[in-house]
């Protein structure tokens, strides 16, 4: 396979951190190749097979779809299979571990804290009576129905928007964007009778309302996803179910 | 296996833009707030009579009173351009299966803020 | 060694792995089971899957239609019994997606939307726009948590099956996290590790696709089965290798070379006009990408820094199609290829896609080690045969997800007994042996990714979409030849932590075998047939070959056996498209 001929070279500054050395981290700068067609991914594993084989990151897809790779770019959450060098050329590159997160190593960073928020969300379909025998066939669900959980079942749980919420890295209780917007996307979901059970966990102190709409969650979803608007819409409609107690206890809840 | 926790820094708000616009949409609060307090004294003094009321007026001729009124309002212009960007995230429409376009709420909000002032403007003039 | 017992033991985590886990945590919930992964679970690969998973649901539809779909599509290397199960099961489990939460495309009636797929004759692909394998995968994993017997193990990677009286018993895995290796002891264990598309050096298939269940059982004595069929999707971004849909296709999207001609018509697929299924752009995979090597031959490619290319043209389908069908193929070609469909034809070109063969099991996913299953593009159940139809493989990892769980559980039921002592002491040698041959080792000059590039190169000119007696011989020396240098290897990072160099060597072996067992399987195979197309043997040859391949690991180079083809109701006949 040919490949463009390298026209010059590009600065990586690259953060390190090893636990076993139980050193501070640093950072290391590498020169690699620059090539037009290059993400910043290439370039890190251009490093790894090539000049250091202990640079220690995630990946698998290359195609902005598995979630791996996300890094901070020059300050900014981005999956490194999407951030191309010719945006940075010819200025060097810094990059960093996911902001707000734990490091284990190098640009590894830790994600049990969401895997346990995504849990408590009960991100499944609930039935009250149950799931209805395969016999029955499919639930139906109109396009439009499916249209207002589309956007928020896009989330890949790439965690730049975490790394992008200031208050998720002052408040690690914080249930945070994706979660949030999970725990929408199932409960606007027209299959799905579970909101109540979920309001528990996102209607909390830890939940919605320790959001204060910053909104760089949005801006950084390399999915169109919109948690702040999963958030936003969360908010509201909590809001409704307290004014329906308040002034209508007996009607029941939803 | 210690992780390495790096810590907020205390500016984290200076290092990004959206971050430090998130600030001014904050503190902008603190000025349209003032600016209640200095409208509530307004009322109060208009129902105790006009002289209480003329007092006050002279009073906010002062360099110092235009200087406040100026940033709040700068402020207070901040204040609603920032959280009316944020509308179209806050406010999820759909027409079928397609979402009403941000920039349509966006607009239909500057519509109606025009259209109101306009309708005060109206009412204050006559 | 620190030891940890389970009744079922799951190794991955993607499609298949986790429709086992959903199954054993709901039929059978008072069994421990651990899913162990290298990766987090909505990391696997069936997350890449684009166009759809393939069941009977229309009326206008039938089983048999899809049993002789697959059959024919399998070039009859397919074994009809397994065939007709995957069939007959395949829209229960999809049923069971949907409610679980799949948000599959609709129909304005509300009833899930079917499209047309290459090699079916009639439109029965399930779909959620062309992300439906990142749908099922998040489905799935979501779903998954539900249950409290499921024990995660993420960042697991498995370097060994603990084996003891001949039945499986446990798996020997590395904590990522703290490069602790560990004894996971289960009464069962069903191997999900995906397919081996790293093989090669231009693959849809991501980084982690290293076939790491192949190796286990191929160590383990199972013998590796029709390793010779790998198959090459037509349509690939060229350089990146990135995935473009064959649901492309499916939507009306058309392959014409530099002269803007549909020059699939010229190789058995055509005529082009009527529109039609089962023909043109919607043959089977193996037909068209052969027919891109023959255009390229013929000068009639385009060439792009990356290798010739033909077009792929979606313009006629309109915006408002493509941004609600194949959006992602707008954001990939837009975002890698720096096309934009709805205004320009994408480049494309054969690449990498799905491996065929891989562990020999039954209907029920056992294989002949008892204790032992596989499930997905790992294993080879002989459903897809010579090649794959697309949006089979999707459905498949559920059908036969389950089923590999059912059997397992019941093995484990009946096989209570574990010799805890004796797999720990295993695992504790397996600790030795890796420390002592990479962590440890002194001295050795060879770079993994020199290697690992060097295999791609050699099972790319040996094992490409055509073959040779003489290419393959000259491929087989050098895996040798390499597998002697491996020996050579000397790791850069030898901490404990996260030693993601670590785990790379320990896949780059896994490759060097199984990649062995592709090349022997391929020249022992002196016919063609499917997707293993031989320029020196360039008919099939039923009387010979009308078998599978079975691959076993030896000291020395794989042995070669065959296995008799099982064929029901549609005996061997030509295979025919765009008729």
């Amino acid at each position: 396979m040919a490949n463009n001929a390298p026209n010059g070279t590009i600065r990586l500054e690259i953060f390190r951190y090893s636990p076993d050395k139980g050193e501070e981290p640093k950072f290391q700068t590498y020169e690699v190749p620059f090539r037009e067609e290059w993400v910043v991914l290439d370039a890190i594993n251009y490093i790894k097979d090539e000049l250091d084989g202990t640079l220690t990151y995630r990946w698998s897809c290359r195609m902005g779809v598995c979630g791996s790779c996300g890094m901070m770019i020059n300050g900014i959450p981005k999956l490194s299979c999407a951030a191309f060098l010719r945006e940075y050329y010819p200025k060097p590159i810094r990059v960093e571990p996911l902001a707000n997160f734990p490091v284990t190593r190098d640009l590894v960073i830790q994600l049990d804290d969401f895997i346990g928020k995504l849990k408590s969300i009960q991100p499944w379909i609930v039935r009250k009576d149950g799931e209805k025998p395969v016999s029955e066939g499919v639930y139906l669900q109109s396009p439009a129905e499916h249209a207002r959980f589309k956007d928020f079942s896009m989330c890949i749980n790439c965690m730049l928007c975490y790394s992008a919420c200031p208050v998720y890295g002052l408040e690690k209780e914080f249930l945070g964007p994706a979660a949030i917007a999970l725990a929408q996307r199932y409960n606007m979901d027209s299959r799905d009778q579970g909101r109540s059970q979920r309001q528990e966990v996102v209607a909390s102190h830890e939940g919605i309302w320790q959001c204060t709409f910053i909104g760089e969650c949005s801006a950084v979803c390399p999915k169109h996803v919109d948690p702040a608007a999963a958030i936003q819409q969360a908010k509201l409609s909590s809001t409704i179910d307290w004014f329906q107690e308040v002034l209508w206890p007996w009607g029941g809840k939803k | 296996m210690k992780p390495y926790i790096r810590p907020m820094p205390r500016d984290w708000w200076l290092q990004r833009l959206p971050y430090l616009s998130f600030m001014a949409r904050e503190v902008s609060s603190i000025f349209v707030a003032a600016y209640v307090v200095v409208f509530m004294v307004m009322l109060s003094r208009i129902s105790q009579g006009p002289e209480a009321y003329q007092a006050f007026l002279a009073s906010l001729e002062s360099s110092l009173a235009i200087f406040f009124h100026v940033v709040a309002l700068a402020f207070a212009l901040i204040h609603t351009l920032s959280w009316f960007s944020l509308t179209p995230k806050a406010m999820m429409l759909y027409i079928g299966e397609n979402r009403v376009p941000s920039g349509l709420i966006l607009g239909s909000h500057y519509v109606a803020w025009i259209a109101i002032s306009a309708f005060v403007a109206w009412i204050l003039l006559n | 060694m620190e030891s940890h017992e389970y009744d079922v033991v799951i190794v991955g985590g993607g499609g298949a792995g986790l429709r086992a886990a959903i199954e054993l945590g709901e039929s059978f919930p008072k069994l421990r089971i651990a899913v162990v992964s290298k990766v987090y679970p909505m990391r696997s690969h069936t997350v890449a899957a684009e166009g759809g998973a393939a069941a009977v649901i229309k009326s206008n539809d039938s089983l048999e239609n899809h049993c002789h779909d697959t059959v024919s599509g399998s070039d009859w290397l397919g074994d009809q019994d397994v065939i007709e199960t995957f069939v007959k099961e395949a829209p229960d489990e999809l049923i069971r997606m949907e409610h679980w939460g799949c948000p599959w495309s609709r129909e304005p009636n509300g009833q899930v939307a079917v499209r047309p797929f290459g090699g079916m004759v009639i439109e029965r692909t399930w779909f959620a726009a062309d992300k439906t394998g990142f749908h099922m995968l998040h489905t799935l994993y979501q779903t998954a948590l539900k249950f409290q017997s499921l024990k995660w193990y993420d960042e697991w990677f498995v370097t060994k099956l603990l084996v003891d009286n001949g039945r499986c018993q446990g798996v020997a895995a590395i904590e990522l996290l703290t490069g602790q290796l560990h004894a996971i002891l289960g009464k069962a264990v069903i191997l999900c590790t995906g397919g081996a598309g790293r093989l090669f050096p231009f693959t849809t298939n991501g980084a982690i696709k290293t076939g790491d269940g192949m190796f286990l059982a191929y160590q383990a004595g199972v013998a590796l089965k029709d390793m010779e069929f790998v198959q090459y999707h037509p349509t690939g971004l060229p350089g990146s290798g990135i995935l473009i849909t064959e649901a492309a296709r499916g939507e009306g999207g058309i392959l014409t070379n530099k002269d803007g001609y549909r020059y699939l018509q010229d190789y058995g697929l055509g005529p082009p006009e009527p529109f039609r299924k089962r023909a043109m752009e919607l043959g089977p995979r193996d037909r068209l990408s052969q027919a891109f090597v023959q255009e390229e031959a013929k000068g009639r490619t385009i060439s792009t820094p990356f290798g010739s290319a033909v077009y792929l043209d979606l313009r006629h389908l309109g915006e408002a199609t493509i941004n609600k069908k194949l959006p992602f193929v707008r954001e990939l070609s837009k975002n890698y290829a720096g096309i934009d469909p709805v205004y320009k034809p994408i480049p494309v070109r054969p690449v990498i896609h799905y491996v065929m063969g891989g562990v020999d099991t039954d209907v029920e996913g056992a294989t002949v080690v008892p204790g032992l299953y596989a499930a997905g593009e790992c294993a080879c159940i002989s459903l897809n045969g010579a090649n794959r139809l697309g949006s089979n493989s999707l459905t498949e990892l559920l059908v036969f997800g389950r089923r590999a769980a059912h059997a397992a559980a019941q093995f484990a039921a009946e096989n209570p007994a574990l010799a805890s002592e004796k797999l720990k002491a295993q695992a504790s040698d397996e600790q030795e042996r890796i420390a002592s041959q990479f962590i440890r080792k002194q001295g050795g000059n060879e770079r993994v990714a020199t290697l690992r590039l060097e295999l791609n190169r050699l099972m790319e000119a040996g094992a490409g979409i055509y073959r040779s007696g003489d290419g393959l011989q000259k491929a087989c020396s050098g895996i040798a030849a390499l597998k002697d240098r491996f020996r050579n290897v000397a790791l850069d990072d030898r901490s404990l932590s996260y030693n993601t160099e670590l785990i790379s060597v320990l896949e780059l072996e896994f490759l060097l075998d199984i990649g062995q067992s592709l090349l022997h399987s391929a020249l022992c195979r002196t016919e063609s047939r499917g997707s293993h197309q031989r320029t020196d043997h360039t008919a099939r040859d039923d009387q010979k070959f009308l078998k599978h391949s079975m691959a076993y690991r030896t000291d020395a180079e794989p042995r070669i056996e065959y296995k008799d083809v099982v064929i029901t109701r549609w005996p061997p006949k030509e295979r025919v498209y765009g008729k």
